[in-house]
């Protein structure tokens, strides 16, 4: 047992809108009751974890012009389900997706701001952006945005919001009843002029600085403009390098980034997704996992992953027999809409998958399972704690954000039976620090602003 | 004959000096404990509803623009999510914050209050306001409005400044009315025979196109346990009367006497004819701020020390009672014989006329019996969906 060892960090993402929670599963349950978020928060902060996280929904993806039926589909308002459950937990961190397109500067540091106070500091904002009119559509902002323009407006938009969060002075509420001063002085709060590229405003904050001065900050791009933009602002990085020298690769790149931008490498956490299976030994978890692998791609799923390659109707084939003969409609590609897709090289994918399959004798079905299946642990919960320890210790991540595979109740097993493990290696908190924050929970340094002097933890 | 009682809860009270009283917790205001005793409070005792008070821009005691005052009350955090925060942590009362229709995006409204309504199991309102000052413009940057004053209002520029905001917000009422919508109760199936989670014949595109912004829906957010959480208005003058009428389901109206109250009525149902509206009509609640005491002469005498203390007597959009407890529910029966049929009180003070409301007035007036939604409570029927059985409409 070593003092030295670095310590896991972990987050736990409430399943989304996408295939991996198996709802057909029995013990899956509503995801949008609030008996579910508060069921999935205790659960986490029984297991001791940094957040939750949740994603955000702006409009329903379509698949050939129609709304996806498939999938888990609805959820609620970030922002107000954070609120809500930081009524029901004491120490976790509360952390939100929130787009910098479809949202003003103003309002959301102060909600934000607000959600800080109310969780007293624990509030954390996973900044995205977005810019297709796709999900304008449901905006009176419209879809404005040129593509090259996303990380400019993300970029000012969390610099304006920290102009925000800084204005009012960590003492500029006195509350002073005998002298009637409320305010502690004429200048406590002030004012902000800004003139930027995407944002001309000035006036006066609503809200007093928060218990963490602002929320922790949150990125997830991995394209050179979003790795920049991460050395500028973020203090997690919610990555989706999982092999192990892939995400040592990506961990160098984006700490290496760190000091050209004055700041020290504990001052950002790299967490990538995870999901998991767990075995009573490896042959068990193996074919749980392959259970999960065969809710989670459906014929029909697999099928529709198919069709978003080839941009045509492709409900002809059969998902267990061989791929479609058929080549793909290079123009057709818009046939799935509001759920991103990087592929661009149309005819190049599909001559390798035809070659994999081909070559490995995969239905189409066996194929998708084997393109779209999450990256993720699968053993015992010795093996799964050792992997975690393993990638930390070797600098390949910081810790996880873990996602199960059913809601609420997907993270149980996990807590019950990795958690403790980890927490015998001595690489994982055995209590929350009392009325730590978020930050502090993260083991990062204090804003600037709020400190003397800057205090690492950990 | 019952009769519901809202509670409007704003900072340490709606007497800018309320901060400087013995009870008062100045320095809790930002904290969620404050926010969960005062609603706490309200609903043990019996209270029907609070509304949470919020802007865009700083409390000021100048009209619509801000003051550089320091001895007052500044500051405050966002009211729907004090509402989704308090939520689980009570059972019967209905919340309904204050979010403005002019500059915030209709379609996070509509996901905000149903979000609300999922947390509260059913107690969600709305209180739907505009925010048509230049400096919170400023704050966006977005759109440029012209300086007023109350009397610029009065003018044909004020009141063409005044349609333009409130046709904007009976858009954005529209909007997301359409939104809590355009799921159907039961468009979550499950179906694991046909591999289908939703049946989507029954979401709905809402495809709002108005002057000002189109919304195409439908809303992330599945059909909320009271399907159309109520909207509430608080109106002044003609045009707001419209909107109310047009989009809200209650109407807070700040008649001063007798012969007030009967005038504001009955603009309000010719507002209602105007717009025609049809369906249900708007439920009129009268706003009244309070200060309670014992004795009239202890109310005034509390009246006067805040007057002092803020350097000039409490102005008002409403009525100021300064009295017993006894005396403000003659005026409130007094009132409901005209046709009003709720009453929203603003304690000038809290907690204290609040534990004043909830100790002595409450029990003076039958309360609505406790219902599982705020629908329910106030004797709405249950939310009809729009989409329902209109194949037409069908995704």
């Amino acid at each position: 047992m070593s003092t030295a060892k670095r310590q896991v960090h972990l987050a736990a993402h409430f399943p989304g809108v996408n295939n991996t929670t198996v709802w057909t599963d029995p013990r899956s349950e509503s995801q949008v009751e609030f008996s579910s978020f508060e069921h999935f928060a205790k659960n986490a902060e029984r297991g001791f974890f940094d957040y939750l996280f949740l994603a955000e929904g702006l409009r329903l993806r379509e698949h050939k012009g129609r709304i996806h039926d498939l999938d888990v589909v609805g959820r609620p308002n970030t922002l107000a389900i954070l609120a809500a459950v930081a009524a029901v937990t004491e120490h976790i961190g509360l952390v939100g997706t929130l787009s910098s397109t479809f949202n003003e500067p103003y309002e959301l540091a102060r909600a934000l701001s607000s959600l800080d106070h109310l969780s007293n500091g624990r509030a954390g904002w996973n900044v995205v952006t977005s810019s297709d009119a796709f999900h304008g559509a449901n905006f009176r902002r419209g879809g404005f945005l040129e593509h090259s323009e996303r990380y400019t407006r993300a970029d000012e938009f969390v610099s304006l919001a920290k102009e925000w969060w800084d204005s009012w002075r960590a003492d500029a509420v006195a509350a002073d009843a005998a002298s009637g001063r409320f305010l502690s002085s004429d200048d406590a709060i002030g004012e902000v002029v800004h003139r930027g590229r995407h944002f001309d405003v000035a006036g006066r904050f609503t809200t007093p600085r928060s218990p963490q001065g602002y929320p922790v900050i949150v990125q997830a791009g991995d394209s050179p403009d979003g790795r920049d933009f991460a050395a500028h602002h973020a203090e997690v990085i919610f990555s989706l390098h999982t092999e192990f020298e892939d995400a040592q690769a990506f961990y160098a790149d984006v700490k290496g980034r760190l000091p050209g931008r004055g700041r020290t490498e504990d001052s950002l956490k790299i967490l990538p997704a995870v999901g998991f299976v767990i075995g009573d030994t490896a042959a068990d978890a193996a074919e749980r996992a392959r259970e999960v692998e065969l809710a989670q791609v459906s014929g029909q799923t697999a099928i529709a992953f198919l069709e978003q390659v080839w941009g045509r109707d492709l409900t002809a084939y059969d998902p267990e027999g061989p791929l479609p003969d058929v080549e793909p409609d290079i123009e057709g590609q818009n046939i799935t809409r509001g759920r991103v897709r990087h592929v661009t090289d149309i005819p190049g994918v599909v001559a390798a998958w035809r070659q994999k399959a081909e070559a490995e004798n995969l239905s189409i079905r066996d194929l998708v399972i084997s393109l779209s299946s999450r990256r993720g642990f699968v053993g015992t919960p010795d093996h799964i704690a050792s992997e975690i320890d393993r990638y930390v210790q070797s600098r390949a991540t910081d810790g996880f954000v873990v996602v199960g595979t059913t809601n609420p109740y997907g993270l149980d097993e996990f807590v019950d039976r990795v958690v403790p493990l980890l927490q015998e290696r001595g690489v994982y908190r055995t209590e929350y620090p009392e009325g730590a924050t978020l930050r502090e929970n993260l083991g990062l340094p204090a804003l600037e602003s709020d400190a003397e002097e800057a205090r690492h933890v950990g | 004959m019952t009769l519901p009682l809202a509670v409007a809860l704003d900072g340490a009270g709606w007497h800018p000096a309320a901060w400087r009283e013995q009870n008062a917790r100045p320095r809790d205001l930002f904290t969620a404990r404050y926010w969960a005793d005062l609603v706490r409070t309200a609903e043990d005792g019996g209270i029907d509803l609070v509304t949470i008070e919020d802007s865009l821009g700083l409390q000021s005691s100048a009209f619509g623009r801000p003051d550089d005052r320091v001895d007052q009350v500044r500051g405050r955090l966002d009211a729907s999510l004090i509402a989704s925060f308090v939520a689980p942590l009570t059972n019967r009362i209905g919340l309904v914050p204050t979010i403005t229709t002019t500059h915030p995006e209709p379609f996070h409204v509509a996901t905000t209050v149903q979000t609300l309504d999922y947390a509260s199991r059913g107690r969600a309102g709305w209180r739907a306001q505009v925010s048509g000052s230049p400096f919170e413009a400023k704050h966006f940057g977005r759109r440029e409005f012209p300086e007023f004053t109350i009397e610029s209002l009065r003018g044909p520029a004020g009141e063409a400044v005044l349609r333009e905001l409130f046709d904007e917000a009976a858009d954005a009422i529209e909007v997301v009315r359409r939104l809590w919508d355009s799921w159907e109760d039961d468009a979550i199936i499950r179906d694991a025979a046909t591999g289908r989670f939703i049946d989507r014949e029954k979401l709905h595109y809402i495809d709002f196109a108005g002057e000002r912004f189109s919304v195409k829906g439908p809303s992330i957010t599945p059909r909320s346990p009271q399907g159309q959480p109520l909207v509430a208005v608080l109106a002044h003058q003609t045009i707001p009367y419209e909107l109310a009428a047009r989009g809200a389901d209650i109407v807070f109206g700040t008649p001063f006497d007798e012969a007030g109250a009967r005038g504001i009525l009955g603009e309000i149902r010719d507002a209602e004819s105007r717009v025609g509206r049809t369906g249900r009509p708007l439920e009129a609640w009268a706003d009244v701020v309070v200060v309670l005491e014992e004795t009239t002469a202890a109310a005034r005498a509390v009246l006067d020390r805040l007057d002092e203390r803020a350097g000039a007597p409490l102005a008002s959009d409403a009525l100021v009672f300064a009295g017993t407890p006894a005396d403000l529910v003659d005026l409130l029966e007094s009132w409901r014989a005209v046709g009003y049929t709720g009453f929203r009180l603003r304690p000038a003070r809290l907690p204290d006329d609040l534990r004043q409301i909830v100790e002595h007035v409450r029990p003076r007036v039958a309360a609505p019996a406790d219902a599982p939604t705020l629908r329910e409570r106030l004797g709405f029927e249950p939310a009809a969906n729009r989409y329902t059985d209109t194949e037409e409409n069908a995704a």
